[in-house]
This record gives C-alpha cells, structure tokens and sequence, in this order.
C-alpha cells in the first residue's frame, strides 16, 4: 500500500519533469552556454583588426584590469542609471496616478478601454524608429525648433543634441513614454486585485482618497510595484536602442549618453571578445547583486 | 528559509542570465582555418577559373548603394533587370544578385567581412564574386588574400593605361600587385550658388568668386561677408573636413601610434572660429540639417564635392532644389582633395572571372561607355584621353552647374592627388575626429578633453593601437 502510494507521486513528478524540459532546453542552449563562453571568453585577447585575427590568447585578468582602471565603465555606469531614474521616476508617478484613476469605480471613467489603447501605443512602435521620429524632431533645423521660434519662445534654435542635459532628457522622455502604459496596465491589474471592502471600510471609517491610496492602496500594491521596479531597473542597465539612434551610436555630446551596453557595442566594432566579454561578465555580476538587493529588500518587509 | 534561499539564488541567475545572454555573441568560426583554406584555393583557381568555359550561373555583387546598380543597368551591354525583383538581374543566362547592404554604422563592411571569411566554405552561387571597396578603407581588403589580383582575370596593364595613375595607387596591395579598378575619378571642386555669388559679390563667374576663397585666410574672411549677408559658407564643418585631410603629410598611424597630422589641426582651429562666429554648423554630412542648403531656403553657399555629389547626392531631381535650376558653379576652392570613388573588385573564389573581366573592362576600359557615363550622369570617369577630349569640348555641358563645363578644372585637380598618406585606419580615425571634435566645437569639452575622447574611440576600434 506504502510502496504503491509513492510509485503514485513518483508518476506524477515525471509530468513535470517533462513541463520542464523545454524550458532547460531553450535555457541552456540560450542562456547558459552564451553564459559560460562570455566568461571564458573574458580570459583572453581576441579580436579582428581589418580582416586579420589577433589571438585568442590567454591573458588572465589583464582585460579586468583594463577596464576598471581606465573609469569608462564607472562614466557610462552612471550615464545608464541617470537616464535611468530621470525616465522611471515620472513614470511611476504617471503610472501610479493613471492606474488610480482608471481602477476607482466610483470615478466611472467614460472610454477607459479607448485611453488604455492609447496609452499603451507607443510601446508598440519599434525604439529605433521612435528615436528615428525624435531625432528628426529635434534637430537644429527641425520642426520642434521651427514652432518655438515661430511663437517667439526662441531667436535661434536650440541645438536639442549638442546639450548634455537636453539629450539626457530626450533619451530619459522617449523611455518613460514607451514605458508608462505598460507600467499603468501591470500597477491597474495589481489594483484591481485588491478587496474592494477595504475601501468601503475605510470610506465608513471616514477615510479621504488620499488615506485611502496611501494606506490601503500603496501597501497592498508592494509586490506588483517591486515586480516593475525590479524589470524596469534590468530594462534600465539594458538601455540601448533609443540613445544609440538618437546620437547615431556616438553617446554625444561627449558621450554623457553613452550607456553600458553601447560601449559594449562599441567593443563589437573589432570583434573585440576579450574586452567584450570582460565588460558583460562585470555587468553580469552588478545585475547579480542588484536583482539580491531588491529581493531580499522586499522579502524582509513581507514577513 | 532554505527554501526561499534556494528561490531567490534560482530567480537571481536565471533574471541575470537573461541579462547577461543578450550581450554577447559567440566567434563560432575560427577565421584562421578559413583565411589558410583561402589561400589554398586561391593558388590553384586562377589558371583554371579564368579559362573554365563551364562558369558560375549566379553573380553575387556586394556594395552599399545602388550607384553601381545603376551604372550597370543603364551602360553594360546586355544587362536587363528583372521587373518583379529590384535585387535581381540578368547578363545572358547568369543572374545577377545585388546585395546591397547600406554604409550606417559600418554594417556593410561587418557584412562584407563575415561573409569573405566565410568565402572558402559557402557553395559556388552563394560565394561572393564582385564586391565594392572605398577609399577610405580599400587597402584592409586590398591588402589580404580576399582579393584577387586583375591580373588573374586576365586584365592586363596596356587595359587600364588610360586609367589615373591615383586610382591605382588606392588598390595596390603591399606587393605592389594591383587587385582592383574604377570607373570614376573622384577630384573635388567647391560648388557655390550662383544666385549667392551674384548678391553678394557681385557676380557668379568661377574665375571672380574663385579670389574669394582662393587660400583659407581669405575663406574664412569671406565666411564674415557671408554671414552678414544672412548666408553660411559652408553648410557644416564636416564639409571642409576632407580639403583638410587630404592635404596631410602624415599617416594617421605612424609605428602603432595614433598621429593627429598638422593639417588636420588647422581644420580645428579654422573651425571652430567659423562654428563659434555662427558661420556654419556642427551637424553630420548626410544630415537633414546638412541638405537644408540643397534649397535655396537652407541659406548655403557652398558645399565642397566631387563630380558624383553634384550628380548622386544634391536632390537634383527635386522640384525647386539649387541643382535643379541649375544653380550651382563649380570653383577650385582653397585647396584641391578628392572624396571617395568606388572600386570594383573580385573576391578570390569567384567562379565567375570571364563575366568579371568583361564587366571590369566594359565598365573602366570602354571609352564609349564612359563617355556616356559622362553624359548621363555628370560623372567624372576614369579614363584619361576622353576626359581631356570631354574637357576640351564646347558643346558639353552640365545642367546643373547652369552650363558650366566643369572638367577641365577636374582634370587639373585630378593629375596633383597624392594618395601616399592613406593607411587601414583611415575610416575609423576620420570618422571618429569628427564626432570628437563636435563636441568641443559645440563648447561642450576644451580641446583636450575631445581629443582624449577621439584617442579612446580609435583605440576601441583598433585595439592594437596606442597614443
């Protein structure tokens, strides 16, 4: 009878196994080899200059050292989390209000489901072709510049992308617009999840919306909002598309637009692997540490 | 607690793996083994492969724009397009494939690398059989076994005698052994509107406007006229930036060192008076800001070019564009350089060599052909006689230029170009100075600080190099 019981459960985990498989596959094929030749990689000097193959050889820890002590990994470092936090931050905010409106049933939005679509459109144009739109947008002779000096803002035009701040802030506004929606939809959802009679009981208790937001809402919201802090802030370290086309690959002006990833890309120009490598194995390791941070962060305040 | 200890190290690498997954791709092929398999089969083909009466049923082309497309389409004997495929064509019963890949962001050359190191394995329609180089950076391809040398096509010497000695020069290898031909001649001149000349000074006659900017003292006092009559001199600083480098005494690397030449110095400093007096501006050439001034809108005087970015580049076909009136003159300007040209040639493996040798020879060689090119297209061919004769000719004119005959003043320049300072790094060092030196032109970095920024860019490219 014992015997029989666990042939039972053994049966029953070999479905799952099974479920499983696919996804080992795709992992270690995707992710896990890319994963370990990336480190390997890191350990040797390799690359392509012209059409003439310089290495692989072995260098032990020169590439490491090579890009800590010349600082272009700290400067771009702080590049990405700048632009960063300059685009997240109006978009939570945004997000959060928007995500407010759209779930209070006592406000009864009129075409809620037409906002919804509309907010969530610019997440559907390709970044490259966004950045394409803003560059010609903002250019000197462009049609942004034409309309201030028309209403008389303006004499000359403003060069958008020869400032390091009015690029920043360029890159920084493109990022919070294709990301808002999204976030609106993920925070909506979280708020919908929560009992409705906790509201009423606070209303009965004589709560205003603002308590009420801030004590009920926020709170219960922790887990969904620490979910889009933790995908935004990988999504943050990956930032690529959008400066990438709107400085034409150049992180000008004096690369303050230059993120992690474009200098990676810069690297890939002399199939650089050695140096490539080292850089990505780095970036490995910080997203490591900041995915930790952010879970154990949350795990605490959760027990 | 185990368990969530275990959850959050699985969650952490799995999050972090789909990170780190994305940023790097692997070197699967090892280009030695290829390179040494090249190098085998380019001993054996060449004999064989021109002789071969059994050739190739697909020619594979290589290049960036549809410039050549066009040349072939519209001067190569026997050459038709296929209506419902713009990629495609057909000489005989070989067809032709374009692939076409666009100069942005280096992509044709990292396409063009991959697949010629790929060339020794990829089956006989697939391999590449003709592929266009620049001059910039024609000797990384001329100087390696990728290329074949003409020779082996069966082009001889007394074929190319007529063709400009500096075009040679581009794409001759260490050797000494000539691996490529063109069929344009690339000699810049200064193009200024003539509506322009006539109101500020006076008149648009090249030889009058020619004292205005006959060295770059007077350029640059000129630039001041201009300005206060509302006109910037040139469209960007990137517009002078080839008179300047082409007049260099120096390789941009000189024993592994990064060497910033003194000519290229002078550029800077001219510039930057120029950007900070608000005579021009900093924008990128090929920029919307940049072809502003193909319109009489865009208050531009003039754009320094060759023969083909008169032609190919200046919206000529636009309704209400400079060009399109006729507007422009062609002047020396305060000193002679070239800008680009496109080279033809053959990729070692190509099993296509006879179709190859006709079209280098149709193309380059044909003085009939080329004169038509001229004709057509306003170009500056590559052979010496008929340019002279085309130069010498009354009835010829170019539209564009209001019925200026512009050649003569090609055919001068085109005899003082000294190619001998070109090296492998040249696109790289080129491209990545005038991205540095827009920031100190625009005041965001002093002068160091951009030429620190340019040293570090060229070393990313080329890590070989020092400074």
């Amino acid at each position: 009878m014992k015997s029989m019981r666990r042939g039972k459960v053994v049966r029953y985990n070999k479905w799952g196994y099974i479920f499983l498989t696919p996804f080992i596959l795709v992992y270690l094929v995707f992710q896990f080899i890319p994963l370990v030749s990336t480190i390997y990689n890191s350990f040797f000097e390799n690359y392509r200059s012209g059409l003439t193959q310089i290495g692989p050889n072995f260098l032990g820890l020169e590439n490491y050292k090579t890009i800590f002590s010349n600082g272009d990994i700290l400067t771009y470092g702080k590049n990405t989390i700048i632009m960063w936090v300059m685009g997240f931050v109006p978009q939570i905010i945004v997000s959060l209000l928007l995500a407010a409106w759209f779930s209070n049933p006592s406000l009864r939005l009129k075409g809620q489901r037409f906002f919804k679509t509309v907010i969530y459109l610019p997440n559907l144009i390709m970044a490259s072709a966004f950045a394409m739109l803003f560059f010609t947008l903002f250019s000197d002779g462009g049609p942004v510049n034409s309309i201030l000096m028309q209403v008389g803002i303006l004499d000359q035009p403003y060069k958008f992308m020869s400032s390091i701040w009015s690029t920043r802030t360029l890159v920084a506004f493109m990022n919070f617009l294709m990301w808002f929606g999204n976030t609106t939809i993920l925070l909506m959802a979280g708020m919908m999840g929560i009992d409705t009679a906790l509201f009423e009981a606070a209303e009965v208790d004589g709560a205003t919306s603002t308590q009420a937001f801030f004590k009920i809402t926020l709170p219960l919201l922790r887990p969904i909002l620490v979910y889009v802090m933790i995908t935004s802030l990988i999504g943050g370290l990956q930032m690529f598309d959008v400066p990438q086309i709107l400085t034409n690959a150049t992180g000008d002006p004096m690369r303050s637009t230059m993120t992690l990833i474009m200098y990676l890309n810069k690297h890939l120009y002399s199939k650089n692997y050695g140096l490539g490598g080292a850089l990505s194995v780095v970036m490995f390791v910080v997203t490591g540490i900041l995915s930790m941070i952010v879970y154990k962060f949350t795990n605490k305040k959760m027990d | 607690m185990k368990k969530k200890l275990l959850s959050t190290v699985l969650s952490i690498t799995m999050i972090a793996g789909l990170f780190a997954g994305c940023g790097q791709k692997e070197a699967e092929t090892t280009p030695a083994a290829d390179g040494e398999a090249v190098v085998q089969e380019q001993e054996e083909t060449p004999a064989e492969a021109v002789e071969a009466s059994e050739e190739g049923k697909v020619l594979n082309i290589y290049c960036w724009n549809d410039e050549f497309k066009r040349r072939i389409q519209d001067h190569y004997p026997g050459y038709t397009s296929d209506a419902n495929d713009a990629t495609k064509g057909t000489i005989g019963d070989v067809t032709v494939v374009w692939n076409i890949t666009p100069n942005q962001d280096n992509a044709y050359q990292n396409n063009l690398d991959e697949t010629l190191l790929k060339q020794a394995d990829a089956d006989a329609d697939s391999k590449i059989d003709i592929f266009l180089v620049e001059a910039d950076y024609a000797l990384k391809y001329v100087d390696t076994e990728y290329t074949m040398p003409v020779a082996d096509l069966g082009v001889t010497e007394s074929d190319l005698a007529n063709q400009y000695q500096y075009t040679k020069d581009i794409v001759t290898d260490s050797n000494g052994v000539l691996k490529g031909v063109s069929w344009q001649g690339c000699p810049g001149a200064m193009f200024y509107s003539r509506e322009v000349a006539k109101e500020v000074f006076g008149s648009d006659d090249p030889a009058e406007v020619q004292k205005y900017v006959s060295d770059w003292d007077t350029f640059n006092e000129t630039a001041v006229t201009l300005k206060d009559a509302g006109y910037s001199i040139i469209s960007s600083v990137n517009d002078s930036y080839r008179v300047y480098s082409n007049n260099v005494t120096s390789k941009w690397v000189v024993d592994g060192k990064i060497n910033i030449d003194d000519n290229i110095m002078k550029w800077v400093e001219d510039s930057k008076v120029l950007v900070d007096a608000g005579q021009t501006g900093t924008h990128d050439l090929w920029s919307d800001d940049w072809s502003k001034g193909f319109y009489p809108e865009g208050k531009v005087f003039a754009y320094f070019g060759p023969a083909w970015l008169v032609n190919f580049s200046m919206a000529a076909d636009a309704e209400g564009s400079i060009g399109n009136a006729g507007g422009w003159a062609a002047t020396e300007g305060p000193q002679g350089f070239f800008w680009g040209g496109t080279w033809i040639c053959a990729a070692t493996g190509t099993d296509n060599a006879s179709l190859i040798k006709d079209i280098m020879l149709q193309m380059t060689c044909n003085e009939e052909i080329m004169k038509e090119i001229v004709v057509d297209d306003d170009d500056f061919v590559n052979n010496k006689p008929a340019m002279e004769a085309m130069a010498a000719d009354t009835s010829y004119s170019s539209k564009i230029l209001g019925g200026q005959n512009p050649l003569g003043m090609y055919c001068a320049g085109v005899e003082g170009l000294d190619l001998s300072n070109l090296s492998i790094y040249d696109q790289g060092c080129n491209e990545e100075f005038q991205r540095s030196m827009k920031n100190y032109f625009d005041g965001n970095a002093d002068l160091d600080g951009a030429l620190d920024q340019f040293y570090k860019a060229v070393v990313e490219k080329y890590p070989e190099l020092t400074y």
